[in-house]
């Protein structure tokens, strides 16, 4: 069986057409003055779903997660939890909790205070408090340090306390904002398994709002990629990858190749694009570009051969010559500028220790790729 | 290899620089903290010590009105003659009088109640400057800093023509009907009251804006998103972490309000009795510089004692909940 990209869990609910939508954006605008930051955006996330929020600043997605949490009211359009209608509800009686980016923990109360915090508003009974903090201190392994200050604490603890406080009521929907970005990159890798583990554990659902993409990737069952105030396309990890909706899509997750081209031939589904300067790829599951069509050709960089002879077997090979290498350890970025002066960028694994082929600066070099190794956009 | 010995050799040769040049460097990094202490040496200390002194003479019809006048007129055993006639006997006298303690306690109940009043009324105003849009701000800053720039006491005196029975305020309330007899209030403990609080609100403002500017909304929000109403918030909130300022601007008024002399004098009645104005009369009026020398004292040691003691709890509270 084949797949697009590796799997992780087999949920899926945005397949199944019964499924309900767990948090509904219907046609939500947002206005600040007369900056649109969101604009007549309709999402649909599921239970238990772990849903990330992908863009750059001021794409619209803080104001998103603000106004799920009630801080801001949609200009108009509607949104739903739970088949429950959340307009005029204020963030204080509304059944979700957030995550802030700046932790927003309370500098005058100890751990166990914060994380109580939300619980004693709720009026729940002391001992039961006491219970659900153990348990929540535990969750996040923090038990010795229950009785210090938000600043006696490490940037990666004061994170889980965050964390804690903001699950500690159990909320519908746990809202993060950027949850991992004041931590160091170990850190955050290592946070980013812990709080899917976390997410699975608890069996909560999860939007989080970030402008990391390997962060999206990594942790995410569903990616929405914003741009100005809108949705760009909503899609697993691997189809984001493998298959970008857009050039935007496709230039925003990850690196690309691009090649500017039109349709000259199609049989079936596979077509041939001609590039400017007379470059030919053949495309297998080119999707649904039509002859003469104004198309660009994306492929990702892992996916591009280098060779200083062009391969017997290769389908599509364009020549030109190393202008950089990169070498990072685990891999090598080769820049190769082809013939026509178009800058190619290929990532090859370094699987052995030793190179059969080594190329290095100014070589003359073939790079090759196979006619299902890239994507044909037509937006 | 060789090279990996390098830098070890150079950190030996630094400690072995020539022992005056390691002074003079340490004496450079210490002339920054030396400088303040010169300045409270010469500015606080030396006059509270002849103060002090002062204190401890007693009066005579000369100049200056007191004996004795240490020098070293009459040598060294002139000077000790002087230092033998010194007595505590002001102090003593102090104690007998029931006016200078009615006056003490008197100035810290009025300079309490004002402070407290003044409390009241700048949070609401330095919160409002601190939850005003960022542009805005500057200016909201320079308007409670403008009254400085008239004088004290024209401001002070302004307060007379408003408050008096023919002022402004009472003509303004008859002219609309609140009243049907023009308000007392010139020469009573309210005057007071409201110079102090008027004259005193930029010192309680500052410190308080300047906490509760720097703090950091998402705790507010992060409270309410966590089920707490606004008014809660601000109460677990915004209100305990804004306490730092609230000391401090309650030290700022409750300090010079105690000695507090011209807004009394120009507001109170004569019968007011604060320890400001009974210093003032000793000094000018009875020209006994010893003992309104010792009233000084025993002021500034009312006012310091409780005020380490303080700074000091709120230091140690500091370090545990910063």
């Amino acid at each position: 069986m084949k797949s697009l990209g590796s799997i992780r869990r087999a949920f899926a609910p945005w397949n199944d057409p019964g499924a309900k939508p767990y948090i509904h954006f219907d046609k939500v605008t947002k206005k600040f003055g007369d900056f649109t930051a969101v604009n007549d955006l309709s999402l649909a996330v599921y239970e238990r779903e772990f849903f990330a929020l992908l863009g750059a600043s001021g794409c619209g997605k803080s104001t998103l997660l603000r106004m799920l949490a009630g801080f801001e009211e949609p200009t108009s359009g509607r949104i739903m939890l739970d088949g429950q209608d959340l307009a005029g509800i204020p963030p204080y009686r509304r059944p979700v909790n957030m995550m802030f980016q700046s932790y927003a923990l309370f500098p005058h109360m100890s751990v166990e205070k914060n994380i109580a915090f939300g619980l004693k508003q709720e009026g729940m009974p002391k001992a039961e408090i006491d219970k659900r903090v153990a348990e929540m201190l535990k969750l996040v392994k923090l038990e010795p340090f229950a009785k210090r200050k938000p600043h006696q604490l490490s940037g990666g603890q004061r994170q889980r306390v965050a964390l804690a406080r903001s699950v500690a009521k159990r909320p519908k929907v746990l809202l993060l904002d950027e949850p991992l970005g004041a931590l160091d990159k170990k850190l955050r890798e290592e946070t980013q398994f812990e709080l899917m583990d976390l997410q699975q554990e608890l069996g909560l659902t999860f939007v989080v709002v970030t402008h990391d993409q390997e962060e999206a990737m990594t942790m995410a069952d569903r990616i929405a990629i914003m741009d100005k105030g809108q949705v760009m396309q909503v899609a697993t990890p691997a189809e984001v990858y493998e298959a970008p909706a857009s050039r935007f899509v496709a230039n925003f997750v990850g690196n690309v190749n691009m090649f500017e081209g039109k349709v000259a031939e199609r049989s079936g589904s596979s077509v041939r694009i001609t590039g400017g300067t007379g470059a030919q790829i053949m495309v297998e599951n080119a999707g649904e570009a039509a002859k003469d069509a104004d198309v660009a050709f994306a492929i990702r960089p892992e996916k591009i051969r280098v060779s200083s002879k062009r391969p017997a077997d290769a389908v599509n090979a364009l020549q030109g010559e190393v202008y950089d290498i990169a070498y990072l350890g685990d891999m090598t970025v080769y820049h190769v500028r082809l013939d026509d002066g178009q800058m190619v960028r290929a990532a090859t694994m370094n699987a052995t220790r030793v190179v059969d082929d080594p190329l290095t600066w100014d070589d003359k070099a073939w790079i090759s790729f196979r006619p299902d190794a890239g994507v044909v956009l037509t937006q | 290899m060789t090279n990996v010995a390098l830098p070890a050799a150079d950190t030996a040769t630094a400690a072995q620089k020539p022992l005056p040049a390691r002074l003079a460097a340490a004496f450079v990094s210490r002339l920054v903290i030396i400088v303040p202490y010169v300045w409270l040496l010469f500015f606080f200390l030396i006059p509270f010590l002849i103060v002090f002194k002062i204190s401890l003479s007693t009066t005579a019809i000369a100049m200056p009105p007191y004996a004795p006048v240490l020098g070293f007129g009459d040598g060294i055993s002139g000077f000790i003659d002087g230092l033998k006639q010194l007595s505590f006997d002001n102090y003593v006298w102090l104690t007998q009088d029931a006016l200078y303690f009615n006056a003490y306690i008197t100035s810290v109940i009025v300079a309490g109640i004002s402070t407290f009043l003044t409390l009241l009324i700048g949070y609401p105003i330095a919160y409002g400057m601190a939850r005003a849009p960022a542009s805005l701000r500057p200016t909201l800053l320079m308007m409670v800093i403008l009254p400085f720039w008239t004088s004290f006491l024209i401001r002070v005196y302004a307060w007379i023509g408003i408050l008096k029975p023919e002022g402004l305020l009472n003509q303004l309330l008859l002219g609309i009907g609140v009243i049907q007899e023009p308000l007392i209030i010139t020469n009573t403990y309210t005057a007071i009251f409201i110079g102090i609080v008027y004259s005193y609100l930029p010192f309680m403002v500052l410190p308080l804006y300047s906490s509760l500017e720097k703090m950091d909304h998402s705790l507010i929000e992060a409270a309410q998103d966590l089920g707490c109403q606004p008014i809660a918030a601000f109460w677990k909130i915004t209100f305990p972490l804004s306490i730092p300022g609230v000391v401090a601007g309650c030290l700022l008024v409750f300090i010079p309000a105690v000695g507090e002399f011209v807004i009394p004098d120009l507001l109170g009645s004569s019968r007011t009795l604060m320890i400001g104005k009974t210093l003032w009369t000793e000094f000018f009026t009875n020209r006994d510089w010893p003992v309104s020398s010792a009233v000084a004292i025993i002021l500034l040691l009312v006012l310091i004692v409780p005020i380490v003691f303080f700074q000091n709890a709120q230091a140690r509270a500091q370090e545990a909940g910063r």
